[in-house]
């Protein structure tokens, strides 16, 4: 008896780990093809693409880094993610700290405002802005399109960043007042080490969203000169399709540092995504 | 004394509340404005119109098309995501020490950009030259891209957006089963529960305002759906994949018609208020809770 439930309880986890598998081959099988016909080239990948490269054509890259303007795409992407990701910490851990609790009169009305922001669609603010940003000659400045990132991202750091501050004892801001410690020395010395694992996670979450953003980045950036990694990837699609060793190349260089990045900070993301959708 | 003291508060909240009304409700009280407009983005004359871009619209065969594509759309990503993410939650929910491992692969497509999945997969799979389609094609079957045929193209870019989301929905839901009491759990093992009955009478209840959150998002995003189709097939061929996002957009950067492109806006508006209304109630009903 105790043998065949020993045999049963294997052959349960036998199969739940091969369902499991199977569920990440599909995940990273496509990942994995570009990332072997990054080596190849035309002529090979197009007689069979699943083959293993013979020789390691390295040239991909270096073809790839010149036609796909990588070096000032990266800068921009930098420079785009970089404000972004600045400006929304400090205006969301503000108001975080400002709606966590009844500082203000109409914070429910502000509170309101923010949800109902967060699901707003793009389309429905787009247009006006885009022609609004054409007449003020805003139109492929990266700073300026920051901005409007940080305006989509920011009601959900908002609310995450009040997650954070309403988990903070209360005990801590009420010695600090009766000390006589002021607003800014409040938030300065007593909150900012306490959220700073908030900071971090929201910091983490918006700067991989704006890295991989496309409809904002790809209507208000215009000229190549503009042009964040991703959109220049884009374009080259469009000029130099024809060569997908190249491409393949050219995809796994905007991959990779993704890759890395998302491993080392994982826990942190996972957190971010997590106490966004689920309370408790 | 009394008047020295100011709420410095006000100034805290105030720079992310500019920013979040100068670029989205200002613009968004535009957009409702224009729509009742012929504005072409250029010209100094804007006429009103009243009701006539919406009275087009609804004479427009291509809007009613991307209305059944958003909601052919919603249909998919409220079954398929939620049926194999939730699968893979109450998997990992057995596997203690593998369970992290398993998660960050599962995440990877969904931390990329759509951009470079969409290129993926336009090259690698559904290319007939150089994807995994030759490869069939080589082999004598005759396959095409299903992004290339009128009926399957909607379901070819669903099939790419589902590939990069799904994982999303599977951390979520496995934080929230992770949640549920574990003496619950334990009672009805020991009441001879299976895992089937584990998992439709114990778990589910106990998440079910995490499942139910992650329904309205998904209806949310569904009618927002733009990345992957204006990727992939950028609404064609021949409208087949046109969704009210990228129908919007030809509108206001091919055919300048700003005041047409406003009116699709705002009908889209429409179905995300509904839906974050249903969010609001929601999520204010488990914050009492």
């Amino acid at each position: 008896m105790a043998v065949k439930s020993k045999k049963k309880r294997f052959g349960i986890n036998f199969v739940i780990h091969l369902v499991l598998i199977i569920l990440a081959v599909i995940c990273l099988a496509p990942i994995l093809l570009v990332l072997i016909n990054s080596f190849k080239t035309n002529v090979e990948i197009v007689s069979n693409p699943l083959s293993r490269p013979r020789v390691l054509h390295l040239e991909n890259y270096i073809q790839a880094w010149k036609t796909g303007n990588f070096s000032t795409g990266f800068i921009n992407s930098i420079k785009l993610t970089g404000c972004t990701v600045i400006i929304v910490l400090i205006t969301s851990s503000l108001a975080g700290y400002v709606l966590s609790g009844k500082r203000i009169k109409g914070s429910g009305v502000i509170l309101m405002y923010f949800m109902m922001a967060m699901t707003v669609p793009i389309q429905l603010f787009l247009f006006p802005l885009y022609y609004a940003y054409a007449k003020l000659n805003l139109i492929g400045n990266i700073f300026a399109t920051s901005f409007i990132l940080a305006a989509l991202y920011m009601p959900l750091s908002v609310f995450l960043m009040r997650t954070f501050f309403l988990n903070v004892p209360k005990e801590l801001e009420e010695s600090a007042r009766i000390d006589g410690a002021g607003t800014a020395q409040v938030i300065w010395h007593i909150m900012r080490p306490v959220v700073s694992p908030g900071l971090i996670t929201v910091a983490i979450l918006i700067g991989l969203q704006s890295w991989n953003e496309y409809l904002i980045s790809s209507t208000f950036l215009q000229g190549a000169k503009n042009f964040t990694a991703t959109l220049g990837f884009l374009a080259m699609n469009g000029s130099y399709g024809s060569d997908m060793g190249v491409m393949m190349a050219a995809a796994f260089t905007l991959i990779g540092p993704i890759i890395v990045f998302f491993l080392c900070t994982q826990r942190y993301f996972v957190d971010g995504l997590v106490s966004g959708a689920v309370k408790g | 004394m009394k008047k020295r003291k100011i709420n410095w508060n006000y100034f805290l909240i105030a720079p992310s509340l500019l920013i979040s009304v100068s670029i989205i409700l200002i613009p968004g009280i535009m957009t409702f404005a224009y729509s009742f407009t012929d504005w072409n983005g250029l010209s100094p004359n804007i006429h009103f119109v009243g009701f006539q871009n919406f009275i087009e619209l609804f004479h427009d065969k291509i809007f009613y098309k991307a209305i059944q594509n958003n909601i052919i759309w919603t249909v998919l990503f409220l079954t398929i995501p939620v049926c194999i993410g939730m699968l893979a939650a109450m998997l990992l929910l057995t596997r203690k020490k593998t369970r992290s491992i398993y998660q960050v692969g599962f995440l990877i497509p969904y931390v990329l950009a759509p951009s470079v999945n969409a290129m993926l997969w336009l090259n690698v799979v559904f290319s007939p030259v150089s994807g995994v389609l030759s490869v069939f094609r080589n082999m004598g079957f005759d396959v095409s891209s299903p992004l290339a045929d009128m009926k399957t193209a909607i379901y070819g870019c669903a099939a790419v957006d589902i590939w990069h989301y799904w994982s999303y929905l599977t951390v979520i839901y496995l934080a929230a089963l992770r949640q549920v009491p574990t003496d619950q759990v334990e009672a009805a093992r020991l009441d001879g529960c299976n895992g089937w009955q584990l998992f439709r009478y114990i778990y589910l209840p106990n998440i079910m305002s995490t499942v139910s959150l992650m329904f309205v998002m998904i209806t949310i995003g569904s009618f927002l759906a733009f990345d992957y189709i204006k990727l992939m097939t950028g609404g064609g061929p021949a409208h087949a994949t046109e969704v009210l996002g990228t129908y919007a957009y030809s509108f206001a950067f091919d055919s300048m018609k700003i005041g047409k492109a406003a009116a699709v806006g705002l009908f889209i508006s429409f179905f995300g208020l509904i839906a974050s209304f249903a969010y609001t109630k929601i999520s204010s009903k488990e914050e009492m809770e």
